[in-house]
């Protein structure tokens, strides 16, 4: 790829990355883009000298995911469950304390699997402080120029591919290429983002909450531009975001997380449609109406959800859950097929023969 | 998509102006420009600078002739301006001559500590962990001293003499320096940009030179430039002490020095040199301010 | 605790038909040496006892400044311009110091951020008996007492423990029910909310929407929420204004702006708003980016986003009119003059 890379010019480069003439897959259509298996990640926050008392974040706590190829998986959740701490164990920028990740059906780290230079090639990140995630000194050109340049493109090729990209994501070079972050508005960022994170030539886009803080007139815009580019350049995004509304726009599979774990995943309709987990009811009922005539008027769940440093024992929701019983506080829920075998969820009133008084009228 | 493609670039209306847009440091100059007493303080500080450097030819007497018939005139003795010293030397031209040293003594250790200081505390910084433990403890052990203290003691165990003062205010300035580099790089460093240029798998070296330099130097530089005046004042102390400049030479702190014992006599002769180091660390210190706030702009 | 407990004072006043809060033409610019900013470009209204006004707008748009010139909550470089009122008295031309008597008191606000306004060093039960005691001059007992009774008002769970709790130490939603609480601690008339839910998480960002609009019905508040979220205006809202480039753009009835809007700025606002039925179609975002407050042009400040602007668009503000009854829209289309009519598009006319 690097070699590759120093010897075409900036046209083809480009042509690398479209679906026709993707060189890069290995696995074929139906093997999964990215498969996760029991990504653990447990942060100390203290106790690291004497003394102390030893207290641990499990962030992500045995995550299991798969994203196919050209599909947008949406991750959802609130604070602390976990989701942008995900999007960094697969990017290799923090280290996992367990589990494996494999790319296109090579595990990433292993001897024969790939390695992390190659899978940060194929898996790039767009961040949700748009201003914060540019380097102030740097002109935006130069920004997004240098990943080509880390990839081995010459200077002036760096370039042009900075300028090709830029006005791939709909801001004129002649115009922006010599300004600087804060020259920009919150939406131009962003596109400039998008645009760094592409010129690598990824496979796969993360976008972590990246149209959360833009104006709902400009986030629209940015999603429009989202889809085209996965389009044309055939991308597969995971699409972490805690806005039930565009998570339910734009992607095909949805990942519900609480607490570190995946509570529900499935396709997009069943999990909006038919939520089997009560966690996921709850959060989607607790979208604003939309209409004054129809308000909401007692909260689907009441209190906040718990630290994730002393995550309660056995099912972690028992403790905000209607419907929680006995055998919740006990035993851990697996994540399950219900109904549909693309659509789990980790409930044991879903499961029967879990001892869940639901359980033998869902089953 | 080629009609999507139209309303994307159509998307972005031209609020900001196709103006050139200046870099952070352009943009940095024309705020200086604005601020009338940086300027004034630049003014003076380029006027003894100049005036230091063509020394020999704009001192109107040899600075070391010395005559027992002139001793101590006032100010306004015609031929001699601003007087004469206990050994009947020119003022004017001393303080003009010594100029040149107290600068170079104000100058050399803050550019030299700046560049090894600053290394340090980019290195501790970006690293982290048991290098900057390891980087930082050992400053924290020269920190502990007060800086004159540790000056005079290092000077002092060294011998006196212009480049054991160097080598002594360079040991002075460096921890300073980096404790400021070392906490405004590890600011830097949990920046999400650096986290987006780790991700696309450049190295450590790559991205300190192309990310982490670029916005550190700025508040490293205002920070060395307020330590200039405080080498200069220390400089002079060490000369004032006897651990400095040895006479016949002399820089301000040393003919502080010898004028002492003629402060009765002759008051305005000695405090003449007192003047000149209060004006000059007192420029660099408002030219830091002035460097500051205009500094303290968004990019 | 019941409303009388909490509002014996006002009680009385609700009978006169005077409108609480009467905003006359502010304006508020931000001037400094390197800058001069007109933010707020006279926005005007009234609001009575027990009426929950939304401005909606987005970043820049002036929501945030217009509802702290209401208190004079502002940054030193502001200057501001017309006329409030607050039960009476001239918010404006009070002297700095008679301020801090209303704050509180009279009008009284909520952020978004409760770490920030919350103070970390003191428990929020002395935040609370502190903030009645310098404003009613009551016991430790006593404001400690009613501090009790504010807290089980906000529906914080086993409050009598939570008293002694400092900021850190609770959970998001908690401290933005403290935080909601120490400001109803002095009964206040006028209740300025500023994008209070924004940070928080959605099944907590609910509960919170629903304890104000209990509480407001409840104490009888006169409220001003500002948001960018329609979907929360809609949840607490009687009435909204639109805001855009430090203006109203429109204003209305919750329910007639947001089922038939009238501005096209606010209908492009309502096609972008992603949800879920637009699933596999391509959103209509308004094309580019909010106005560089620093160089309106003289016409509408919608202008240049907008698709049904014509040339007259661009020769001066166009007034608030009456768009449709109870409806006002700042928009050209809907004033008495047809120069808009007349007018062919730009393709036309160029």
């Amino acid at each position: 790829m690097q070699t590759e890379n120093t010897k075409t010019n900036d046209k083809t480069a480009l042509r690398v990355m479209t679906r026709d003439v993707d060189t890069r897959d290995r696995g074929g259509p139906r093997q999964p883009m990215l498969i996760i298996r029991g990504l653990k990640k447990h942060f100390q926050v203290s106790g690291k000298s004497l003394g102390q008392p030893k207290i641990v974040v499990k962030a992500v706590d045995g995550v299991d995911l798969e994203v196919g190829k050209g599909e947008t998986l949406g991750i959802v959740g609130e604070s602390g469950c976990g989701k942008s701490t995900t999007a960094r164990l697969l990017m290799h920028l923090i280290e996992p304390d367990s589990g494996e990740i494999l790319l296109d059906g090579e595990t990433v780290g292993s001897m024969r699997g790939v390695d992390v230079r190659e899978l940060r090639r194929s898996v790039q990140m767009v961040f949700q402080d748009s201003y914060a995630s540019l380097n102030p000194r740097l002109t935006i050109e130069d920004t997004v120029a240098f990943g080509p340049r880390i990839g081995g493109l010459s200077r002036t090729e760096a370039k042009s591919r900075a300028r090709s990209m830029l006005r791939m994501v709909g801001l004129a070079p002649e115009l922006f290429a010599q300004r600087y972050p804060h020259e920009l508005s919150g939406g131009q960022r962003q596109r400039v983002n998008i645009a760094r994170a592409l010129a690598v030539g990824p496979r796969v886009l993360i976008l972590d909450e990246a149209v959360s803080a833009l104006d709902k007139s400009v986030e629209a815009q940015v999603l429009n531009l989202l889809q085209e580019l996965k389009k044309t350049l055939g991308l597969t995004y995971v699409f972490i975001s805690h806005d039930l509304n565009v998570v339910q726009y734009i992607s095909d599979r949805v990942v519900v997380m609480y607490l570190g774990q995946v509570v529900e995943a499935g396709p997009v309709e069943r999990i909006y449609e038919t939520p089997r987990h009560p966690y996921t009811a709850a959060l989607l009922s607790s979208r604003p109406s939309m209409d004054p005539t129809k308000r909401i008027t007692a909260p689907p769940l009441t209190g906040d959800p718990p630290n994730p440093i002393n995550p309660p024992s056995g099912c972690r929701f028992r403790t905000r859950c209607p419907l929680a019983e006995d055998i919740c506080a006990r035993v851990a829920p697996a994540l399950t097929a219900v109904d549909d075998p693309a659509h789990l969820a980790a409930c044991h009133a879903r499961v029967s023969g879990s001892g869940h008084s639901h359980a033998s009228a869902a089953a | 998509m080629s009609d999507q493609a139209a309303t994307f670039s159509g998307a972005i209306p031209d609020t900001v102006k196709t103006e050139r847009s200046r870099s952070f440091w352009q943009a940095v100059f024309r705020r200086l420009s604005r601020d009338p007493l940086t300027m004034i303080c630049a003014a003076i500080l380029l006027a003894i600078v100049l005036i230091a450097i063509f020394a020999p030819w704009i001192a109107p007497n040899d600075p070391y002739k010395t005559s027992m018939v002139r001793r101590l005139k006032p100010p306004g003795t015609p031929g001699y301006w601003l007087g004469t010293d206990e050994l009947g030397r020119d003022m004017l031209s001393r303080l003009i001559y010594g100029g040149r040293l107290s600068l170079f003594m104000g100058f050399t250790p803050v550019v030299v500590a700046t560049f090894i200081g600053g290394t340090l505390g980019v290195i501790a910084g970006y690293a982290g962990g048991r290098i900057n433990m390891a980087i930082m403890r050992l400053i924290d052990v020269f920190y502990a001293f007060p800086s004159v203290l540790l000056a005079v003691a290092i000077s002092g165990a060294l011998g006196a003499g212009i480049v054991n003062g160097l080598v002594s205010l360079i040991l002075v300035f460096i921890p300073p320096i980096a404790r400021v580099a070392e906490s405004v790089t590890t600011q830097v460093r949990t920046q999400d940009f650096i986290e987006a240029a780790r991700a696309t798998g450049a190295s450590g070296a790559r991205i300190v030179t192309g990310h982490v330099l670029s916005n550190v130097v700025g508040p490293i530089l205002i920070y060395a430039s307020s330590l200039i005046s405080v080498s200069i004042v220390i400089a002079s102390g060490l000369s004032f002490l006897g651990l400095g400049v040895s006479p016949p030479l002399a820089d301000w702190g040393l003919m502080l020095n010898t004028l002492r014992q003629s402060i009765y006599i002759a008051p305005v002769n000695a405090v003449l040199p007192g003047v000149m180091i209060f004006t000059t660390s007192m420029c660099f210190n408002l030219m830091s301010d002035g460097l500051r706030s205009a500094m303290d702009v968004k990019g | 605790m019941t409303n009388d407990q909490l509002h014996g004072a006002s009680s009385g006043d609700a009978a006169t038909s005077a409108p609480l809060v009467d905003v006359r033409d502010l304006s508020v610019r931000f001037v400094s040496r390197d800058m001069d900013v007109s933010v707020v470009n006279g926005v005007s209204f009234e609001l009575r006892e027990g009426e929950v006004l939304c401005l909606l707008g987005e970043s820049g748009s002036g929501k945030s400044v217009t509802m702290r010139s209401l208190m004079r909550l502002l940054p030193h470089t502001a200057q501001l311009g017309g006329s409030v009122s607050i039960g009476g008295l001239d918010i404006l031309g009070m002297p700095a110091r008679q301020l801090s008597t209303i704050r509180g008191s009279l009008v009284s606000m909520i952020f978004q951020e409760p770490m920030t306004a919350l103070d970390p060093v003191f428990t929020i039960g002395q935040q609370i008996v502190e903030t009645v005691r310098c404003h009613e001059g009551c016991s430790r007992s006593d404001a400690r007492r009613r501090a009790l009774e504010l807290l089980e008002l906000v529906q914080i769970p086993s409050a009598a423990r939570r008293l002694d709790a400092y900021p850190h130490e609770l959970s998001g939603g908690l401290r933005q029910r403290a935080m909601i609480a120490l400001a109803l601690s002095c009964r206040p008339r006028v209740l300025l909310a500023d994008e209070p839910t924004t940070a928080l998480d959605a099944t907590v960002q609910i509960q919170v929407l629903l304890l104000l609009r209990e509480l407001q019905r409840e104490l009888g508040m006169a409220t001003i929420f500002v948001t960018h979220d329609l979907g929360v205006a809609c949840e607490v809202a009687d009435h909204v204004a639109v805001m855009y480039a430090g203006r109203f753009i429109e204003t209305g009835a919750v329910g007639d702006v947001l089922n038939r809007p009238h501005h096209p700025y606010t209908v492009g606002l309502m096609r972008s708003t992603v949800h879920g039925g637009q699933r596999g179609t391509t959103l209509e975002p308004i094309p580019g980016a909010p106005p560089d407050l620093r160089s309106l042009s003289t016409g509408c400040a919608f202008a240049p986003r907008c698709g049904e602007a014509r040339p007259p668009c661009l020769t001066a503000m166009p007034e608030l009119v009456e768009a449709a009854p109870g409806q006002t829209a700042r928009c050209i289309k809907y004033g008495a003059a047809t120069t808009y009519a007349a007018a062919g598009t730009f393709q036309a006319a160029v």
